[in-house]
C-alpha cells in the first residue's frame, strides 16, 4: 500500500507512528465510524448467523442467559427435510429462470433504443425509472388491483384469463411475481446498460456500417460483446435481487400462497425465525441461501468465461 | 451519461457522424421510437391507474374504468386510509427514519470517502475491499442476527434508532463520495498542506466545498432506500404510532383491507401518498440521478 521512506530529519516517534499507522494517520480517525458500522451491522451479524445455524438458539429477553448448545447440522437437517423450504428454493429457481433472461434482454434493448438522439428522451428516461424509485409496497397495491379476479387485466383479455386468477393460481403466482420484479427493477438495469454503452467505441459501429452490416447484425456483433462486463453485473445483481425476495410474496400473493407455491426463502426465514420462534433454523436457511447465490454466481462466471 | 449525444442523427448529412445513421435509418428511427413508447406506456400506466383508482368513489375495474368519470371522483378514499393508518403520523415516522439514514450517510460517508480517496493510512485497502463486499451480500441474510442483536439484545424495538441503525451509512453513497474525491487532483490537497493547513482544516476548507456536486446524487440515492424499505422496519415496529408509512400500508393491505367498503380505493390512496414524495424528488432532480454515478457506485 504505502511506502514510507524514513527521513532523517523527522523526529523518531513520528517516524515510528508513520510506519505503523501510515503517512496520514488521521485517515484512521475519519474511517473509524464507518469501520465500526461495518463491524457492528455486517461482520458481527454475518458471524452470528453462521454460529446460530450450528446451535440451538431461542429468543430471550435482554440480559437473560440460557444455554445454547452446539447441535451440529441439526438445523440444516431440519431445513432440508422441510417440504415448505424445499418448495421455496424451487420457487426461486423458477423465478430466476424467468426473471434473469427477461431482465437482461429487455434492459439491453431499451437502453440501446434510449442511447440515441430521440425526441422526449428525458420523458422516456423518467418513465422507465419511476417504478424503480417507488416503494414496492405502493406498487403492489396497484398490481393487486390490476390482476385481481375481476381486475382490469382479466377484463381486457376476457376468456384468456386464468382461473383462478393470476396471483391466487398455483401455476401463475410465481411467474407473476417474476414479471412484476422484472418490471419494477428494469429502470435500474437500463441505467447500468446506458453507462456501459458509453464505453463501446463508436468506431466499431462505423466499421460495421462500412462493412455493410445490418443494424441487428451490428447490435449482435458490436453492442452485445461490448457490454459483456455490464451483462455479468446485471445478471449477478438480478440473482441477488431474486434471492432477497420478500415483499412481493408477502403482499402480492398473500404470504407465498397458494399452498406455498410462491413462497421465497426469505419469507420462510421470517415465518420460521420470527413468527414461529426458531431463529436457528431461519439462520440455517439464510446460510444455505447465500451458498446457493454464490454457487449460481460461480457457475455463471464459469459459463461466461467460455 | 452526457447531454451531448454520441450519434446525433439530427445533424446534417455532411457531418461524419451521419455515417452511422444512413438514410434508411429514418424508418428504424421510427421503430426505435415505437419500441420506446410501448415500453414507456407499460411503465407509466400502472401509476396512472393508481392515481385514477385512488380517486374513484366506487372502484370500476372495467376497461372504461381506466378513464376517470367526473361523477365518480372524490377524495373519499384518502379520508378512509387516513382514518385507518393515520397518514400524518406514519409519514412523520417515514421522514424521521429516512432523515436519520441520509444524515448518517452524508456525515460519515463524506469523512470515509475523503479518507479512502486522498489519505494514506494503514488498513485503507482492507476497508475498501470490505466496502465492496458489503454491496454484494444480501441484506436479508442478516435480518435474523440483526433482529436478535437490535431488538432482543439492545431492546431497540419500536424506536427510530433501531430502524435507522442497519442503514445508518449507505455503502453505495460512500463509494460515490470516494469517486468524487478521486477526481480531485492530489496537488490541491498537497498545496494546502504546504501552506501549513492541518488535516482537519483541509477537510473543512478544501474537501467539503468540493464535494457539493456529489451531495445531491448521494442524497437521492440514499433517500429511496429507507423511504421504500419494508422488511426491516416491519420487523422492528409493532406499535402503530412508530410504523413508517410503507409498513402501515402493508399491514393494511394484508389484514384490514378485506373489511373495508372499497378496499382497493383506500389501498391506492395510501399507495399514492407513499409514492408521491419519491417520484416527485426523482423527477425534480432526475439530472442528478445519472448512470455514471450509479454505475461506478455499483461496479466496484
Amino acid at each position: 500500500m504505502t511506502i514510507v521512506v524514513p527521513r532523517g530529519n523527522r523526529p523518531r516517534g513520528k517516524r515510528l507512528a508513520a510506519g505503523i499507522l501510515g503517512r496520514q494517520p488521521i485517515g484512521l480517525l475519519l474511517s473509524a465510524p464507518y469501520a465500526v458500522f461495518i463491524a457492528a451491522v455486517f461482520a458481527y451479524p454475518l458471524g452470528l448467523a453462521v454460529w446460530m445455524s450450528f446451535h440451538h438458539y431461542i429468543f430471550t429477553a435482554p440480559g437473560v442467559q440460557v444455554p445454547r448448545p452446539f447441535v451440529g447440522l441439526d438445523n440444516y437437517t431440519a431445513v432440508v427435510s422441510d417440504p415448505a423450504v424445499r418448495q421455496a428454493f424451487l420457487n426461486i429457481l423458477v423465478f430466476l429462470v424467468i426473471n434473469v433472461p427477461l431482465t437482461v434482454a429487455l434492459s439491453l434493448v431499451l437502453a440501446s433504443a434510449l442511447n440515441a438522439a430521440i425526441p422526449f428522451r428525458t420523458l422516456f428516461r423518467i418513465s422507465y425509472y419511476v417504478p424503480y424509485v417507488t416503494a414496492s409496497v405502493a406498487v403492489v397495491g396497484v398490481w393487486l388491483f390490476l390482476f385481481s379476479s375481476g381486475g382490469l387485466v382479466n377484463n381486457a383479455i376476457g376468456p384468456l384469463a386464468p382461473n383462478p386468477s393470476w396471483l391466487i393460481n398455483g401455476f401463475w403466482a410465481m411467474p407473476s411475481i417474476a414479471i412484476y420484479v422484472t418490471w419494477k427493477q428494469l429502470g435500474f438495469f437500463i441505467l447500468l446498460y446506458l453507462a456501459a454503452l458509453q464505453n463501446v467505441p463508436k468506431e466499431l459501429y462505423e466499421a460495421a456500417a462500412v462493412d455493410g452490416a445490418s443494424k441487428w447484425r451490428s447490435f449482435r456483433a458490436v453492442t452485445v460483446p461490448g457490454v459483456r462486463p455490464a451483462t455479468t453485473l446485471v445478471t449477478l445483481l438480478a440473482i441477488i435481487t431474486g434471492a432477497n425476495l420478500f415483499t412481493e410474496p408477502y403482499l402480492l400473493t398473500n404470504g407465498g400462497g397458494p399452498n406455498g407455491k410462491s413462497a421465497s426463502p426469505v419469507l420462510l426465514m421470517y415465518q420460521r425465525g420470527i413468527e414461529q420462534g426458531h431463529p436457528d433454523v431461519a439462520a440455517a436457511i439464510g446460510v444455505l441461501l447465500v451458498l446457493g447465490v454464490l454457487l449460481i454466481a460461480g457457475v455463471q462466471r464459469f459459463l461466461e468465461r467460455d | 451519461m452526457t447531454r451531448t449525444l454520441p450519434r446525433a442523427s439530427y445533424r446534417p448529412p455532411a457531418d461524419p457522424a451521419a455515417v452511422t445513421e444512413p438514410v434508411p435509418g429514418a424508418r428504424r428511427r421510427w421503430l426505435r421510437i415505437v419500441v420506446l413508447v410501448l415500453g414507456a406506456l407499460a411503465f407509466i400506466f400502472p401509476f396512472y391507474y393508481m392515481l385514477v383508482g385512488s380517486l374513484q368513489k366506487k372502484s370500476d375495474t372495467s376497461l372504461g374504468g381506466a378513464i376517470p368519470r367526473p361523477g365518480n371522483l372524490s377524495l373519499h378514499n384518502y379520508g378512509q386510509i387516513n382514518a385507518a393508518i393515520n397518514l400524518g403520523q406514519t409519514l412523520l415516522n417515514s421522514i424521521i427514519f429516512t432523515a436519520g439514514v441520509v444524515l448518517g450517510t452524508v456525515v460519515f460517508g463524506i469523512l470515509v470517502g475523503y479518507a479512502l480517496a486522498q489519505l494514506h493510512y494503514r488498513g485503507r485497502g482492507t476497508l475498501f475491499a470490505v466496502m465492496v463486499l458489503v454491496q454484494v451480500v444480501p441484506f436479508q441474510l442478516l435480518i435474523i442476527p440483526l433482529y436478535v442483536q437490535i431488538v432482543r439484545s439492545y431492546g431497540l424495538a419500536d424506536s427510530y434508532l433501531g430502524m435507522i441503525l442497519p442503514f445508518a451509512i449507505n455503502s453505495t453513497a460512500v463509494f460515490v463520495f470516494r469517486q468524487y474525491f478521486l477526481q480531485v487532483p492530489v496537488e490541491l490537497f498537497d498545496a494546502a498542506r504546504i501552506d501549513g493547513a492541518s488535516e482537519l482544516r483541509i477537510l473543512r476548507s478544501v474537501a467539503l466545498p468540493l464535494v457539493r456536486p456529489a451531495l445531491l446524487t448521494a442524497i437521492l440515492m440514499t433517500f429511496i432506500g429507507p423511504w421504500n424499505e419494508f422488511l426491516w422496519p416491519f420487523l422492528v415496529t409493532k406499535q402503530h404510532d412508530k410504523q413508517p408509512l410503507a409498513v402501515a400500508l402493508a399491514n393494511y393491505i394484508s389484514t384490514t383491507a378485506a373489511s373495508a367498503a372499497n378496499p382497493y380505493g383506500a389501498i391506492l390512496a395510501g399507495a399514492c401518498v407513499l409514492a408521491a414524495p419519491a417520484v416527485a424528488l426523482f423527477i425534480a432532480f432526475q439530472r442528478h440521478f445519472r448512470s455514471t454515478d450509479l454505475g461506478s457506485g455499483v461496479k466496484g
